[in-house]
């Protein structure tokens, strides 16, 4: 084995991951490299840092805006997305409620009145 | 009129004390008298850097308490007629000194220098505070990591809030090769991210530490390496003169640097 490397016979599955390493290298510009995973997590760290928000008070604003939200319209659990972002400086709450279904006009004013 | 300037970068480690070690030494060299204060009381590097270790007598300590002249404590680098250096303590910490004593400290030596270059410890407490407080600009170091330009864009708020202006942005470190593979976030980035004003790209470079261990600052020697350069750039830019960014792949080694090394490294 040794000495088919010494003489250049390569085995097949030792020399592929290197290639696939290689091919990697080459075509990872695109939004799986490293550099990007870097700048979407700093991102998304400072818009944190900077609105000085505690989780908990995120989580609070986040339930009561879902319950204003949840009085007009039925929202898609699953899709909820709830976050701070940064852009040239300036964070933006940024929250993505994908809706179900509108709720009847009626329904969604008596839910308002009875939470009066 | 004189400009008093904090090297601040919050994470230690980016090198801070490199780059004002030679961005002093470049300033003067362009004929401006030049003062580089080590505000890093109880972890003292500057006067290693500068390669003035063996000529500190007394340090800010001693003149902030009255036990010697300002004169007396300022070392002058041969080298370099137009630079000295008020080195810091190394026997007391961070509290031994207010930031109303430092700020006194610093106008003094502003009334007599062109620039005034503080060199700040890392963090954000007290070191931090007696290093800004006698400054009237800033400036940013930082590498392209996360955890660098997490720390640097919370002393862009401190500074801000302390009302220091302008802050000017150093992105140090930076491996060329890594942002041409995607590996590594580019000057773009961390210009994008932290919306301040860039005033210099130093690529990482392995005569830094050579210049470390010699105690002569990269810019001194005659033929400056790609670092060196940067850094001279920088402080011609400081001076007011517009000098174009270099394209960021030029400040990699070339393929004959790399072959040269390799045969040096052979040959020794």
């Amino acid at each position: 084995m040794i000495s088919d490397e010494l003489n250049g016979n390569f085995d097949p599955l030792v020399t592929k991951p290197m290639l696939l390493d290689f091919l990697d290298q080459l075509f990872s510009r695109h939004s799986g490299s490293s550099r990007d995973q870097a700048k979407q997590r700093l991102k998304l760290i400072l818009a944190h840092d900077r609105t000085d928000l505690t989780p908990a008070a995120l989580e609070s604003m986040r339930l009561e805006i879902l319950g204003v939200v949840s009085r007009y319209v039925e929202l898609d659990s699953e899709g909820l997305q709830f976050n701070l972002a940064t852009e040239k400086g300036t964070t933006a709450l940024i929250a993505n409620l994908p809706i179900r279904r509108v709720k009847p006009l009626e329904a969604s004013l008596s839910s308002e009145s009875e939470g009066a | 009129m004189s400009r008093t300037i904090v090297m601040t970068s919050g994470k230690g480690g980016v090198g801070k004390t490199t780059i004002t070690a030679n961005l002093g030494t470049a300033l003067a060299r362009l004929g401006r008298s030049v003062v580089v204060v080590d505000a890093d009381f109880g972890l003292r590097n500057m006067d290693l850097l500068l390669g003035l270790e063996n000529r500190v007598v007394y340090t800010a300590l001693e003149v902030i308490a009255g036990e010697c002249r300002l004169e007396q404590a300022l070392v002058k680098d041969k080298r370099t007629p137009n630079l000295s250096l008020l080195p810091a303590a190394q026997t007391r910490n961070k509290t031994a000194v207010s930031p109303d004593q430092m700020r006194q400290l610093i106008d003094k030596l502003s009334s007599s220098h062109d620039y005034v270059l503080i060199d700040c410890p890392a963090g954000i407490e007290q070191g931090f505070r007696n290093a800004i407080a006698g400054a009237n600009e800033a400036i940013i170091i930082t590498t392209p990591e996360l955890s660098a330009v997490r720390d640097a864009d919370r002393v862009v708020g401190l500074l801000e809030a302390a009302q220091i202006q302008p802050t000017q942005l150093i992105v140090n470190r930076l491996r060329p090769d890594m942002v041409a593979a995607s590996q590594m976030m580019s000057v773009e980035d961390v210009v994008e991210v932290l919306a301040i004003p860039l005033v210099g790209i130093v690529p990482e470079d392995r005569e830094v530490i050579v210049s470390t261990n010699k105690g002569e600052p990269l810019v001194l020697s005659a033929n400056p390496p790609l670092a060196a350069q940067a850094l001279q750039r920088i402080a011609r830019r400081l001076e007011g003169e517009t000098v174009e960014f270099p394209n960021v792949a030029s400040l990699g080694e070339s393929f004959w640097e790399k072959a040269k090394r390799f045969l040096n490294q052979k040959v020794i």
